[in-house]
């Protein structure tokens, strides 16, 4: 069996981002088995949701019974970044044949959208393009399936006393620091930090969305303040 | 509502807001009054994320190391993250400086 030239192409150029990828699907894997949704329902938010951050949040959201409209906004809010992709990509996604624009939405994702957007600035064919982003997102995807799902196979058998649990903050926390470029994001980040310690005795689990919400309308402020 | 609603719910919202602007024919930008808040979305929720999940112990704010390592085990992992922007490297340091700070304390 050969692949597409530019599947090929797509596929390596995303390669070196899964090294992140592989521990983080371990890690959400190993913790999400061994919630209160059980592995069944950890894996398949792999499937359905596809996305590592909100999927780890809604485990996390679930285990601690938060309300399912609290869960479903909070989850909602951490993907609405890919309106951004969504939005960026659309002019090249245009030429593309119309199921292909409704099938590949499905697995965007953060590593595919910036290995894509790059390469798009040297490539016009739209051929390409379409195998570019397919062969970065289906690698992407079949990594993701298979790291969470070794995790999930391992999870309820690793000890507690490792403290993996402790992971997912760090995973987090690597996240926050490649976000974090400019000093309004800077100000998002300590204010939606801060303010979400302050709101963690709120019910419902309403503590993480007024952090967000917080931090976001922070760096709106700061970045109209230090322009 | 049961857990594989909310997945499932979660799951088709993704997918339309990635579906979102490809899915519109004519090549529309994102409205301006949204672009702004849309950078601050990753870092608001991520410090979110961290921040309850690290200081908060039993409920309250502990940073005394022999009770809740996590706070200094996450600023060890913090320079490290900030130092090499690698997920890896920022998971090993932090695991490696709590089960280090468990022994010791």
């Amino acid at each position: 069996m050969r692949f597409n030239p530019a599947f090929v192409d797509g596929s390596k150029a995303v390669s070196p981002l899964l090294i992140g990828v592989v521990p983080f699907g371990l890690v959400f894997g190993v913790v999400a088995a061994d919630s209160v949704i059980g592995a069944g329902l950890a894996y398949a938010t792999s499937l359905v949701i596809f996305a590592g951050a909100a999927q780890l949040a809604t485990v996390q959201l679930l285990d601690e019974g938060v309300v399912g409209v609290v869960i479903i906004t909070t989850a909602l809010i951490i993907n609405s970044r890919h309106l951004m992709y969504s939005a960026t990509l659309a002019p090249h996604f245009q030429q593309f044949p119309r199921w292909t624009r409704f099938a590949l939405p499905y697995v965007l994702t953060d590593q595919a959208f910036a290995v894509s957007i790059v390469r798009y600035e040297d490539m016009t064919d739209p051929v390409y393009k379409r195998w570019f982003f397919t062969g970065s997102a289906v690698t992407m995807w079949s990594t993701w399936q298979l790291s969470t799902l070794a995790g999930v196979l391992v999870g309820a058998q690793l000890p507690e006393a490792w403290s993996l649990e402790f992971a997912i903050p760090l995973v987090f926390l690597a996240l926050l620091v490649v976000t974090v470029k400019t000093r309004p994001e800077l100000v998002a980040a300590i204010v939606g930090g801060a303010v979400a310690v302050l709101a963690a005795p709120a019910p419902y689990g309403l503590g993480l969305m007024i952090g967000a919400l917080s931090g976001v309308a922070a760096g709106v402020a700061a970045h109209r303040v230090l322009r | 509502m049961s857990s594989a609603l909310i997945i499932l719910i979660i799951g088709i919202g993704t997918y339309l807001e990635r579906l979102s602007f490809i899915g519109i024919i004519s090549d529309r930008e994102v409205p301006e009054w949204a672009v702004l808040p849309l950078r601050f979305v990753a870092p608001a929720v991520f410090a979110a994320l961290v921040a309850p999940a690290v200081l908060l112990h039993d409920g309250s704010l502990v940073v005394s190391p022999s009770v809740n390592p996590r706070v200094l085990a996450t600023l060890i992992a913090l320079l490290v993250a900030w130092r090499t922007k690698s997920v890896v490297a920022t998971i090993v340091a932090g695991m490696a400086a709590i089960w280090l700070l468990r022994a010791v304390f």
